[in-house]
């Protein structure tokens, strides 16, 4: 079975002032998403406040999620603490605007006395047991954590492709790199998803899926490039692509489908991490396609870059 | 013909044989199970014991599944966890204080597999439940009592070698060091000197003089602050570590995060509050000189108008709350001790902590009880606790300190190595007192500054929602793969298989945690190891469009394909080290399961489908080819 015209020869490049230019926008304006929207920080990120509930006969925790969301507190996690009397629920005092002064900070007492107030309207027998801080600081570290983890990440990358390709290859895939970054990252701003650990590592592994599928399109640049007698870089370009194209659509598919899977029916917690991982895939692979070798031939890529080194012929080597 | 070595075919076959064996332990799950252990005064673990629970257990008609002694614990297994908590209840009730009861996860892998060192993957907290806590260490305490040991030692020496002094005292701002004020320049030299011979750890410098007074300022070196905090996460680790060990969880977590943070992570355990109050509170004992007699007129008096003579504090006893009166200074402390344990008094019946002291506390207590036979002396407890609470909109964690006075005696006889403490309120706070006390003390205290429970019964829904991803994923890849490459994809699926059951047993092997992210890791890893399938099948279809020979199309196709799949694999696999080295918690996870999986599809995509491709399709002659 084959979907795909195998000898397709759509011509990607012709469009490259468009598809540069698109991707050039989107980049923009996904910097002015961060900027303005900024990204919707879970709890792990911001801190917030963490309860306990007490109540007299046991309760479901779905219940104490429906009252929750009746008053108007949707973003809670409710969790049971082992027992069915006893619940823990954690909130971002954003939730609940009321409880934040003007100046943005929030008064503890004030949520905790909201949120019993919401749960006693459905159960008459909620007590608040205890409440607590759940500090930002920690936060902060994670997010400099990651933001290491991508600069290093990006570096290492492109540091490998540098010595098994060429310079061009690594610039161009560090550019496609941060864009796809950017863009999946403007999404999220986009849409506001909460933003948490699971995303902050699907964010990452991102970078990784994307790396990959340029990583394919570059060896066939790098394989037709020293097959070919007669070499003209745009069409190289342009063949590789399509000799890859099939295989970059399927393996996408494939991913996708695990991803899928993971969405519908891998529960809450993955959630976040399924949907930004779909989203890269999205964006990923058709930056493989359409801004990853335009930018290569921007770069100047040509046949001679690509030869393999002779040492056996000093000739040849003290040539320019 | 075959371009396929036999010791490949071999070598493909052990790994599949190895895979299969280690993953295996995961199919059994663990069962819930009770653990008894006795503590240090209670009678051993025996078939009393045992006999004793069976018979609790059948009493209250709890269905337990086996109760053993296993080496010097025993255990007694349930069917769910529900069962699990009451008969955990039901023990406790029956065997009393002496004995510490825990939930445990029992392996109920065979044993043969144990004994190949195979095992089940250990569940993380969103897994299985447990509680979660984040701790800071406060290095500044902890330099702080070291200042004021130094400012101790000072005055001894300054005594020691007859320099006069005015006061030697702590800077109110910690880490500023000890101003020493001398009364002439001469005594200051000397002085600076002595103190620069005795401790080498010092930095001495002459400060301001007005007058007659000659400040000498003495500070801690950096390198030895530095060596102090380093010392203080390492106390407080151990500390924990035995508070916890205490406790009875069986696999905890503890770890140290960052210069001065500890992670701690205990599965199974669903009541933070209990262990919360183990690990977080800085409990020790002050042996000081009584004044005077609980509630006696002198103490009830200072009470009441506030005049409190100026050597000594005013506290309360523990219980009845009678006013006391206690010395400021201080024999012997907690940190001069080194084992306690709780019992009951014989003469008296009432609870006790018998207490041993180390030799320089066992001397400073001989020496001062064998002057003072006749004359009471106080018992305090001191316990700090951290509080967050909110002062002009800041978040400020201010230390709750709670001192009470637990046994104010007189001494009726000289003692000092080993001696014992009464007047606790019940058995129970004697065994806790002592537990506190064995576990050594803190460094320096340490605020919770993140805490999570999660649910168990949230793990059970965590991981049967994992699996079915896992499943369903897995399985609709299969089917694509099969249909779009027929015969060539079947190969695939076979590798996918494999590929999943190698990761599994790589992962159990080296026990790494199974968290909820490293289950995305696995179903993400299976979504990409497929792409190399990918690779060498269109390589395939190629070769073949191109002309080649059906055995020529397949060589062609997996040599072609490689180097695309070994770039492709190292740079994602530069990404998946990243994650590891640099990430914490959840994304380390995902990073570790995300390098595994790289690692094996490597091998199950193109070697082990390359065998079976050799197998099928090497010795026939063949016209066409199914992909």
């Amino acid at each position: 079975m084959e979907i795909f015209n195998h000898d397709s020869n759509i011509h990607f490049l012709g469009m490259r002032k468009y598809s540069i230019a698109i991707a050039i926008f989107l980049m923009v304006a996904s910097i002015a998403l961060i900027a303005v929207k900024g990204l919707n920080y879970g709890m792990q990120f911001n801190g917030g406040v963490s309860m306990v509930v007490d109540y007299q006969q046991s309760v479901d925790i779905a219940d104490v999620r429906a009252a929750l969301d009746k008053g108007g507190l949707d973003h809670a996690m409710v969790q049971s603490l082992g027992g069915t009397r006893e619940v823990s629920i954690r909130l971002q005092p954003k939730d609940d605007p009321a409880a934040t002064d003007a100046s943005g900070k929030f008064n503890l007492d004030r949520i905790s006395a909201d949120v019993i107030k919401v749960l006693q309207a459905a159960r008459p027998d909620a007590k608040l047991k205890s409440r607590d801080f759940v500090t930002a600081e920690v936060g902060a570290e994670l997010r400099s954590d990651g933001t290491v983890a991508a600069v290093f990440v990006i570096l290492g990358i492109m540091a490998y492709l540098w010595i098994r390709f060429e310079r061009r290859f690594a610039i161009a895939a560090v550019f496609t790199e941060v864009h796809d970054t950017l863009v999946t990252l403007g999404v999220l701003a986009l849409v506001q998803r909460e933003f948490d650990m699971t995303v902050l590592a699907s964010v990452l592994a991102v970078i990784g899926y994307s790396i990959n599928d340029k990583v394919v399109v570059f060896d066939r640049i790098r394989e037709l490039f020293r097959l070919a007698r007669k070499a003209e870089p745009e069409e190289i370009l342009n063949r590789s692509i399509n000799n890859t194209l099939s295989r970059t659509i399927i393996t996408s598919l494939f991913t996708g489908i695990t991803m899928g899977a993971l969405y519908f029916f891998g529960g809450t917690a993955v959630h976040g991490f399924a949907i930004t991982m779909l989203i890269g895939i999205v964006v990923g692979t058709l930056s493989s396609i359409f801004v990853a070798s335009p930018i290569l031939l921007w770069l100047g890529v040509s046949k001679k870059d690509l030869m393999p080194v002779t040492k056996e012929n000093p000739e040849l080597a003290r040539r320019p | 013909m075959s371009d396929f070595p036999r010791w490949k075919y071999a070598l493909v076959a052990l790994v599949m044989l190895f895979g299969i064996i280690y993953a295996l332990p995961n199919a059994f799950p663990p069962v819930p199970a009770v653990q008894v252990t006795a503590n240090r005064d209670a009678p051993p673990i025996n078939q009393a014991v045992q006999q004793k629970v069976e018979a609790a257990l059948t009493a209250k008609k709890i269905a337990v599944t086996d109760v053993f002694v296993e080496g010097d614990h025993l255990l007694a297994t349930f069917a769910n966890s529900d069962v699990q908590k009451s008969g955990a209840d039901e023990i406790k009730a029956a065997l009393g204080d002496g004995y510490t009861v825990a939930f445990k996860l029992q392996s109920n892998v065979p044993g043969w597999l144990g004994a190949i060192g195979a095992r089940s993957m250990p569940l993380g907290l969103d897994l299985q439940g447990g509680v979660h806590f984040l701790m800071q260490v406060d290095q500044k305490d902890a330099i702080e009592k070291q200042e004021n040991s130094y400012a101790d030692d000072i005055r001894s020496l300054l005594r020691d070698k007859n320099i006069r002094y005015e006061s030697v005292t702590r800077s109110a701002a910690s880490g500023q060091g000890i101003a020493v004020i001398l009364r002439s320049d001469a005594d200051r030299k000397t002085a600076s000197d002595a103190i620069a011979n005795e401790y080498t750890d010092l930095n001495v410098a002459d400060g301001a003089s007005t007058g007659d007074r000659f400040v000498l300022n003495v500070v801690i070196k950096p390198e030895k602050l530095r060596e102090l905090s380093r010392s203080a996460i390492t106390q407080n680790l151990g500390t924990l570590r035995n508070r916890i060990n205490a406790l009875g969880v069986s696999e905890p977590l503890i770890q140290q995060q960052g210069d001065s943070r500890i992670v701690v992570e205990l599965a199974g355990v669903q009541d933070p509050t209990e262990a919360k109050k183990l690990i977080g509170a800085v409990a020790t004992l002050q042996y000081r000189p009584g004044i005077g007699q609980p509630g006696d007129a002198r103490a009830v008096e200072a009470a009441r108008t506030g005049n409190i003579p100026p050597d000594a504090n005013l506290y309360y006893m523990r219980g009845d709350n009678r006013p006391v009166l206690v010395s400021k200074q201080i024999i012997v402390t907690g940190n001069q001790l080194v084992d306690a344990s709780s019992g009951i008094d014989q003469q008296s019946g009432t609870p006790k902590v018998d207490v041993t002291l180390n030799a320089a506390g066992a001397k400073k207590m001989g020496d001062f009880t064998n002057a003072n036979v006749g004359k009471p002396m106080a018992v305090l407890y001191v316990e700090q606790v951290y509080e967050t609470k909110v002062i002009d909109g800041k978040e400020v964690r201010v230390p709750k300190v709670t001192e009470t006075v637990i046994n104010d005696a007189t001494i009726q006889s000289p003692f000092s190595k080993q001696f014992q403490t009464t007047g606790l309120g019940s058995a129970k706070e004697a065994s806790d007192l002592a537990l506190l006390l064995k576990g050594g003390a803190l460094a320096a205290p340490m605020d919770i500054v993140e805490e999570g429970v999660i649910g168990a019964s949230l793990g059970q829904d965590n991981i049967d929602k994992g699996f079915k991803a896992v499943l369903l994923g897995l399985t609709l890849v299969l089917l694509a793969a099969a249909i779009y490459y027929k015969l060539f994809g079947l190969v695939a699926d076979i590798a996918l298989f494999f590929n999943l059951v190698i990761l599994v047993a790589v992962m159990s092997l080296i026990g790494v945690t199974l968290t909820m992210p490293g289950v995305a890791g696995i179903v993400l890893t299976l979504g990409m190891a497929i792409d190399a399938n990918v690779l060498i099948c269109e390589r395939v279809r190629e070769e073949l469009r191109n002309g080649s020979s059906p055995h020529a199309s397949i060589r062609a196709g997996y040599e072609k394909a490689w180097s695309t799949i070994l770039d492709a694999n190292v740079t994602h696999l530069i990404a998946a080290l990243a994650l590891t080295t640099m990430g914490t918690g959840a994304i380390k996870g995902f990073g570790v399961t995300l390098m595994i999986g790289i690692l094996t599809s490597l091998f199950t995509s193109v070697t082990l489908t390359h065998a079976f491709t050799a197998a099928i399709h090497g010795h026939r002659k063949l016209k066409t080819l199914s992909v």
